[in-house]
């Protein structure tokens, strides 16, 4: 359904493989063209905008890991963002490390953290593991306070931006292609994460984790491994963020933010690449949206509009999309192209 | 000693009122299987509506009672028929992403409607003053303790002696026989929503008399899912006693170790630390069925 008529694989190579026609080729390198040309013709504050979608795609396509493929919900993902976020921040800050020494670190500290909260993992599933990821949210932040006297606690932690020998990712251009590339690794990562032998177990255990032991697949290495590829993304988004804002702040990584990737995940559709990419796209801009309504209704309605104008219409956004379209924009996206490969026939 | 008691006393009343909102997350989970994370929300609509009716109406404290319970029962309705039914049969994630979306909607309405300012009613509540040889109880907590005792007790008589309790317990043991004995199980799920919500209203309105009201209010839900996961999630009597060891536990922990601490704030974090230590040693809380899954 996925393929227009006539296309055949000849090897289970060729089968799996990620684009698979001439058109899909074309648009991948128009798509990319269209990437590298952006910062020619937009302005500062729209780059702005697209560069935090790229950061955001980064951070959703670990939790489309861990919580699309793996089927571990982890309601902490703003939390584990701010593990790297930091980590990066006092390496380039007191340390004085470069920023590409100081990302593989972050990832990394990310990661490990995200380990450690994964644990109960094998013993709880469903709500009493989202319970535990939350708990790692406010946990993580609570420390981040406490430590004080190096994370800089509710001052806030001033970063420098990264830089290569005397160039300097200054500009809102230079950091938008450092970014866009980043999240096309990403992306390009997480494809083909999802298609090896780890990623076809992570969706063993979604589907059926009972069947997945049965079958040999070790539930815990695997849960773990999940919870470590996930926070790895968080990690590498978090770093990513702060440096661009050159300041690292709680207020970077709210709870809501958890919140809002896993809508972002429900918007976009679970378990599927492109639907982490068409959710964190089409939430933010729904953000976008509302930052430009907002201050419109309170001079309307009333001073405190704008604010829960945000609230409601993330809210209400899940919620429509959770009673009508549960399996998001991915799937609607396939299904508009089933209708019109197969137009005016309707098998 | 003094101090330790005074602590103690203040943490079971405080621990009480944890209680009554944690109930209201288990009568929902028990009848529907679905976990409720906007509870803490409903605690803080009726932090709100026990301002609007006590100080802006300026009705008397049983007035304002009954119209903040008529109020919730409705929002639990309307909250189960819009938002919940349609939900019936699918996944965890589903349900629990609905009520989270819930919970941003109510805030967002909080923030529309009271603008998310602080309020309080502090002098409108009836004074008890109640004296143990040193000890004084503060007249706030007096009435949290009253309240939530005879809302448990009324709780237990409807689950016991009435045929929607009965309905209520049949259906938390089994859905498919209570259908094919002929009780709507929608109609239960929909109680049980009304429930959840009177309850956590009224554990708001105790609360906002005790420290007041604002948004942040609602995190308070955070302490019932510790207190909840502590006493065992299918267990109504494991919750009220968890809630009474959590509230003395985390008043005692914030007495004693806050001043040792530099940041400070222990008490914000502490229900996740026994949420976590919960988790780990026993999943099913002290008091809750532990589920045996081996192959």
């Amino acid at each position: 359904m996925s393929l227009p008529c006539g296309v055949f694989a000849q090897s289970y190579a060729q089968d799996m493989g990620a684009l698979r026609t001439k058109t899909q080729w074309l648009m991948l390198l128009a798509f990319l063209v269209f990437l590298a040309a952006c910062p020619l013709f937009f302005s500062d504050r729209v780059l702005t905008i697209m560069t935090i979608i790229g950061i955001t795609v980064v951070s959703v396509h670990g939790l489309n890991i861990l919580t699309g493929y793996c089927g571990q919900i982890s309601i902490g993902h703003a939390g584990f963002m701010a593990v790297g976020a930091y980590t990066s921040g006092i390496l380039t800050a007191k340390a004085g490390m470069p920023f590409w020494v100081a990302l593989p670190c972050a990832a990394l500290a990310a990661g490990v953290v995200g380990l450690i909260f994964g644990l109960p993992s094998l013993k709880i599933k469903g709500f009493y593991l989202i319970m535990a990821t939350i708990a790692a949210q406010f946990i993580i932040v609570w420390l981040i306070i406490q430590l004080r006297s190096i994370t800089g606690g509710p001052d806030g932690l001033s970063v420098p931006r990264p830089e290569i020998g005397s160039f300097v990712f200054k500009s809102k251009a230079s950091y938008f292609y450092l970014v866009m590339v980043i999240a096309c690794l990403a992306t390009f990562l997480a494809q083909n994460i999802v298609r090896t032998r780890a990623g076809r177990a992570f969706v063993a255990i979604r589907d059926n984790d009972l069947a997945a032991e049965v079958m040999g697949i070790n539930l815990w290495a695997y849960k773990l491994l999940a919870f470590f590829i996930g926070c790895v993304y968080a990690g590498v988004a978090g770093s990513l963020l702060v440096h661009y804002f050159a300041f690292a702040c709680l207020d970077q990584f709210p709870f809501m933010n958890s919140v809002w990737y896993l809508g972002m995940l429900i918007v976009g559709g679970m378990g599927s690449i492109p639907g982490a990419i068409f959710g964190s796209v089409s939430l933010k801009l729904l953000d976008e949206l509302v930052t430009i309504v907002g201050p419109v209704l309170s001079t309307i309605v009333a001073a405190q509009a704008a604010a829960s104008l945000a609230l409601i219409s993330r809210g209400v956004v899940i919620m429509l999309f959770l009673i009508f379209e549960p399996r998001g924009l991915a799937h609607r996206w396939e299904r508009i192209k089933a209708y019109y490969r197969l137009w005016p026939f309707s098998h | 000693m003094t101090f330790f008691l005074q602590l103690v006393i203040t943490g079971f009343a405080l621990g009480m009122v944890y209680a009554l909102i944690a109930i209201g997350f288990v009568i929902i989970l028990k009848c529907s299987e679905a976990f409720n994370i906007a509870q803490g929300h409903f605690v803080m609509i009726g932090g709100y509506l026990g301002f609007t009716f006590l100080v802006t109406f300026g009705l008397p404290i049983w007035a304002s009672l009954a119209a903040a319970i008529a109020v919730a029962i409705v929002m639990g309705l309307l909250i189960e028929r819009l938002a919940l039914r349609p939900l019936v049969g699918q996944p965890v994630l589903a349900v629990v992403m609905m009520t989270v979306a819930l919970s941003t909607v109510l805030e967002g309405l909080a923030t529309l409607i009271w603008g998310g300012e602080y309020k309080t009613y502090h002098g409108v509540l009836p004074t008890i003053n109640l004296r143990l040889g040193e000890l004084s109880i503060p007249s706030e907590t007096t009435i949290a303790m009253i309240v939530s005792v005879v809302a448990v007790a009324g709780l237990m008589l409807l689950f016991r002696y009435t045929k929607m309790g009965l309905a209520m317990r049949a259906t938390a043991d089994d859905e498919q026989v209570v259908q094919s004995v002929g009780i709507r199980v929608t109609s239960v799920y929909a109680l049980s929503w009304g429930i959840a919500s009177v309850l956590g209203v009224v554990g708001g309105i105790l609360l906002g008399g005790i420290s007041g009201v604002m948004i942040p209010l609602s995190q308070v839900g955070i302490k019932a899912f510790a207190v909840v996961l502590l006493g065992g999630v299918n267990s109504v009597g494991g919750a009220i006693v968890a809630g009474i060891i959590l509230g003395i536990l985390e008043n005692v922990a914030a007495g004693y170790l806050d001043p040792l601490l530099p940041g400070g704030g222990l008490a914000s974090v502490f229900p996740f630390i026994v949420m976590i230590v919960v988790l780990i040693f026993r999943p099913y809380g002290l008091f809750g069925l532990e589920r045996i899954e081996r192959i």
